[in-house]
């Protein structure tokens, strides 16, 4: 059953279409049956009638003059050189009585002798009473001697005079033939109308169902994205599919409006992510600045040997390449390319945060096994969501406690996972983390996860939450045979 | 139940009517005209219901006498009697019964010889699947079937032998009827319509030989001493020159090959002139049964 529950409707309302019309097939040969038997039956008794009035007349004379070869000529001749299939709407034995209730002649004088008894006859013991009483019965009327013989006795009358009896004796077994012969016949013709019937039922069938399997086809294409207004081939009707049509065009519609405006968030987002990055960046820069200028304005001030001299470049220097670092790391960021993740990503994300860490006084403790080698990861997309993460680890994490880094490869997966000590997120907010404008962080707006999960989701990965009284971990996998669509 | 006995003297009253009628009659009808077609009359003293064999043999008769010819068929010998007593036939092939009763009134033409003799047997016929009727005796009760009144083997006989055994067909059997024909005498009994029956021994044989799906259901209890076979007769009106004709053209069908053809599907030797006495022994019969 759930098979055929399962089945496609491409083949459900043909097959539904098609069972009702054999029921309907079958009930119309149920009815048909018994009436074509009564009516056989009719038949059966007209025909009995006529040939038992018209031979009755004839026998007149060969029972006055006692004539048994002409009555036997008379009761042979319908029986004779009659094919099997005539046979059965004919007698099977036509007996003649005479006055004093013995045989005269029959048709079969083997089986009903001449002379005999009615009772003594096979298959006519019922009919002896209607022989010998027959003043006191109706007149010709057919009478069931058993179930398997119909017999019709009539007088043969001249004058008002009954000379004797004519019996016609039916085999049920005849009539039986011929209400299976015709049973048979209506089922071929049921058949042969089935065969006509059935493949336009189907070719219906399938009319019918195509605008819905059209529509199945368009909603199936949803999930891996939104198929084009073009690209459905949606039947225009002003029935309940077509109107299921319309309505899903809309949505599709309304769908894209949707995508497009988060879309535009989470370019925003990142905008938004990377002026973050850049306040943190400029007090960074400003530091070294600061120190820089010192050295330089004491440099001025108070000249120096070669010893101070070179103190002083050292301690310029050593402030330019933080910064030049610190501006590598940003320059990668603020421009999205397609170039792949490598562990140098990872060394500029250590970079990128550790001034914010430094400032929170929190730890990394930083875990990064990976190949120094080129991964098929887009960086940029990669840097963002272990940013968020970081960024976000940092906003939970209170001041001297450890933020665990790590990140390795396990099978086809780049396996990240970002562990914070902060305090346990709840059960009920752990459902929600994902979504936008979710976090109630004072410092963030809650856009930070949300833009992660859409990433990983993009490259076909999963992002997972687990928190307990110990801290917050995140966990991020990410297939490593994955192919930019 | 009917039996035959008061139904002929029925026959024979009505027969003597006619037969005055018929001498009246002849004296109108003289027929003598060439071109009038000689009337020759059947009785089913042999196979008459032959349509295509009768249509060959009155062209053979036609082409010797160069006259054209007439069978006549009637239901009963007597209805072809009584037209040859009142002259309205010529010829008749008919049972010696009726002959030797009205031989005065009759010329004796022709007589076929079968198996080389003029001679042939009455037989007393039962169903193959009743083998204990073997004799007259067993016929108490039973159904029992006459060719024709007018008869020698299919009635006259029977009644003899039933007398002579001092049987009286009037109780003995349980019902007897006439079929009017030799061979539906035997279909009779083969299809069990009646038990035993009267047949022409001649007629038996020969449908034995030619279509023995009907004889084979049926046993020959008895066989009769010969008797004279059934002649070819004239009306006594019959100008001689004519009945001599007949005469000369049947007795000489042995003689070429159309004839021989034609005897030979009547399972006869040839046709011969005879004696009246021939029906001597028939007469005797007939003479103690009366």
């Amino acid at each position: 059953m759930l098979l055929l529950r399962d089945l496609s409707l491409r083949y459900k309302i043909p097959l539904r279409a098609v069972v009702l019309v054999l029921i309907t097939a079958t009930l119309l040969t149920a009815v048909q049956v018994p009436r074509e038997r009564d009516e056989l039956q009719h038949d059966l008794e007209e025909n009995a009638r006529l040939l038992g009035i018209t031979l009755t007349q004839n026998l007149v004379v060969p029972l006055i003059q006692d004539d048994v070869w002409r009555a036997f000529e008379l009761l042979r001749s319908p029986l004779s050189g009659v094919d099997e299939r005539a046979a059965e709407r004919l007698p099977f034995a036509l007996v003649l009585f005479d006055r004093d209730l013995r045989v005269m002649a029959s048709s079969d004088p083997a089986r009903y002798p001449v002379n005999a008894e009615p009772e003594a006859l096979p298959r006519f013991r019922g009919i002896a009473p209607w022989v010998r009483a027959s003043p006191t019965l109706p007149g010709a009327r057919p009478l069931v001697v058993d179930e398997n013989t119909l017999a019709l006795v009539l007088p043969v009358v001249a004058d008002g005079v009954t000379l004797g009896h004519l019996v016609l004796g039916y085999s049920r077994d005849g009539m039986r033939a011929r209400a299976a012969r015709l049973v048979q016949q209506s089922v071929i013709y049921t058949l042969a109308l089935l065969a006509l019937i059935l493949p336009l039922t189907w070719y219906w069938g399938q009319r019918t169902a195509r605008p819905l399997i059209k529509l199945a086809d368009g909603m199936a294409q949803v999930g891996a994205g939104l198929p084009e207004d073009a690209a459905l081939d949606l039947e225009e009707s002003g029935d309940e599919i077509g109107r299921a049509g319309v309505a899903f065009r809309r949505m599709l519609y309304e769908l894209r409006q949707k995508e497009a405006l988060e879309q535009e968030v989470m370019v925003n987002e990142r905008l938004a992510a990377v002026g973050r990055l850049a306040a943190g960046v400029a007090h960074e820069i400003n530091n070294p600045l600061g120190g820089m200028l010192n050295a330089v304005d004491t440099f001025k001030r108070y000249g120096g040997d070669a010893e101070q001299t070179a103190r002083t470049l050292s301690l310029i220097e050593r402030g330019l390449l933080q910064i030049r670092d610190t501006v590598s790391a940003l320059l990668v960021e603020a421009r999205p390319s397609g170039k792949p993740l490598s562990l140098q990503d990872f060394e500029d994300l250590h970079t990128l945060v550790s001034a914010d860490a430094h400032r929170q006084r929190v730890n990394f403790d930083w875990h990064v096994a990976l190949p120094d080698v080129p991964l098929p990861l887009p960086a940029t997309l990669v840097r963002q969501v272990v940013l968020n993460l970081l960024l976000n680890a940092l906003q939970s994490t209170p001041p001297g406690e450890i933020i665990t880094v790590c990140a390795h490869i396990t099978g086809e997966y780049l396996s990240i996972q970002v562990i914070n000590a902060g305090p346990l997120i709840p059960p009920e907010r752990l459902g929600h983390l994902f979504e936008p404008f979710a976090g109630d962080h004072p410092r963030g707006h809650g856009l930070g996860l949300w833009v992660s999960y859409q990433i990983v989701q993009q490259l076909r990965g999963q992002i997972a939450v687990d928190s307990d009284e110990s801290g917050t971990g995140f966990t991020v996998r990410l297939p490593l045979c994955h192919e930019e669509d | 139940m009917g039996e035959p006995a008061t139904e002929t003297g029925f026959s024979l009253r009505r027969r003597r009517t006619l037969q005055a009628l018929g001498c009246l009659g002849a004296l109108g009808w003289a027929r003598a005209g060439a071109d009038e077609p000689i009337r020759f009359g059947l009785t089913p003293v042999f196979l008459d219901d032959q349509v295509g064999f009768l249509g060959r043999w009155r062209w053979y008769l036609e082409g010797r006498l160069e006259r054209p010819l007439q069978f006549v068929q009637r239901r009963s010998y007597d209805e072809i009697l009584q037209l040859l007593l009142e002259g309205r036939i010529d010829f008749s092939w008919l049972c010696g019964y009726p002959y030797w009763r009205h031989r005065h009134r009759l010329a004796l033409v022709s007589v076929p010889v079968y198996e080389g003799a003029p001679l042939y047997r009455a037989y007393l016929i039962r169903h193959a699947e009743d083998p204990h009727l073997q004799d007259l005796n067993r016929l108490r009760g039973r159904t029992f079937a006459y060719s024709d009144p007018d008869s020698n083997s299919g009635y006259l006989y029977v009644r003899h032998r039933l007398q002579q055994q001092g049987l009286d067909p009037a109780t003995l059997f349980g019902r007897s009827f006439f079929t009017l024909a030799h061979r539906r005498v035997i279909e009779a009994v083969a299809v069990r319509l009646a038990d035993a029956g009267a047949v022409d021994g001649y007629v038996w044989d020969v449908l034995s030989r030619r279509a023995p799906g009907i004889t084979d259901d049926t046993r020959v209890i008895e066989r009769s001493d010969p008797f004279g076979f059934p002649p070819v007769v004239a009306s006594r009106h019959l100008a001689p020159t004519l009945s001599e004709s007949m005469q000369r053209v049947l007795n000489g069908m042995h003689r070429d090959a159309d004839g021989r053809a034609l005897l030979a599907e009547l399972a006869l030797d040839r046709f011969e002139t005879a004696a009246p006495d021939l029906y001597e022994d028939i007469g005797r019969m007939a003479d103690g049964v009366a």
